[in-house]
């Protein structure tokens, strides 16, 4: 019988899993960006799942807004890639400091 | 039985492609890596009834967002062995911080074992409906009371379209584009003229 838990571990994995990716590709900013895709797709899981099993629609409504903003950030995520490369020609982002900030 | 052999094949495979997308040398790799992901974590929304949720997943994140990846990985010329250089010596940080997170949700699941926490309780005013599918009570759902939401995430969406249209957008100086203004002024007298010419001799123009 498959339980919360099941669905709990398998997100909380995937969820730990982005932020190391986040660590280990600390250069290359597109994996940063697949990165914190799995996370955010960790989250959805866990709305969904949650969602099912306690018989309440919001975790699935909230889930398509996390959807959105996630789309939304892949997309502004992307441009600002572009940019940077097409000024740079490099998208090493370790040692970004353009701002000195 | 079939449904918890479906749940380990999908959770093995969504885990796997997890690792290799944030493992693999070639980025185009790991982009394939994470389509593979968002597959079987629709497999896995499916499995709890969550069938709309699960397409939306693959339409917007395979069809959508994986393409976009893609798409930027292609289009740039990047040397991405270089970009690997670090990748060891990060390696003892993020596996510490990654125990340090596996710790915490360690120390969250006890709390809920033990009765310390005690996790949300359905209020059931947002339940599944009997005999609706499961797209139709999310509609039913969607439309009525989180319709502000719904169009605030459409706003988001709009200005996030801008937003990358603006930050890409380049003039370039380069190219002959039409000029639109400079045609629409253009008129029949300043372009042509009308001769009569003698029969046997030219035209000079």
């Amino acid at each position: 019988m498959i339980t919360i838990g099941h669905y709990v571990f398998v997100s909380s994995v995937l969820f730990v899993l982005g932020v190391l990716g986040i660590f280990l590709n600390r250069k290359n900013i597109i994996i940063i960006l697949m990165a914190i895709e799995l996370i955010l797709l960790s989250v959805n899981i866990n709305l969904v799942a949650f969602s099912a099993f306690l018989h309440d629609l919001v975790g699935q409504i909230f889930a398509m807004f996390v959807l959105t903003v996630a789309a939304g950030e892949a997309a502004i995520g992307l441009a600002i890639l572009v940019i940077y490369f097409r000024g740079r020609g490099t998208i090493a982002v370790d040692d970004v400091n353009r701002m000195k900030g | 039985m079939i449904q918890l052999l479906a749940f380990y094949l999908f959770a093995t495979l969504v885990i796997v492609s997890g690792l290799a997308t944030i493992l693999a040398r070639n980025p185009v790799h790991s982009v394939l890596w994470l389509i593979l992901a968002f597959f079987n974590a629709a497999g896995l929304m499916v499995l709890v009834g969550a069938e709309f949720i699960a397409m939306l997943l693959v339409i917007v994140y395979v069809g959508a967002v994986a393409v976009l990846f893609l798409f930027v990985v292609m289009m740039l010329d990047i040397d991405f062995a270089t970009l690997r250089a670090g990748f060891v010596q990060n390696a003892p940080l993020g596996l510490l911080i990654a125990l340090a997170l596996v710790a915490e949700l360690l120390i969250g699941t006890g709390a809920v074992k033990s009765g310390a926490l005690v996790l949300g309780v359905a209020d059931g005013h947002a339940g599944n409906a009997e005999g609706l599918s499961n797209t139709a009570a999310i509609g039913a759902l969607l439309y009525t009371r989180y319709i502000f939401l719904f169009e605030a995430s459409g706003v988001i969406l709009l200005v996030s379209m801008i937003g990358a249209i603006v930050l890409t957008h380049r003039k370039r100086g380069d190219v002959r584009t039409q000029n639109i203004s400079k045609q629409v002024a253009r008129r029949p007298e300043d372009a042509t003229v009308n001769l009569k010419p003698v029969s046997g001799q030219g035209v000079e123009l």
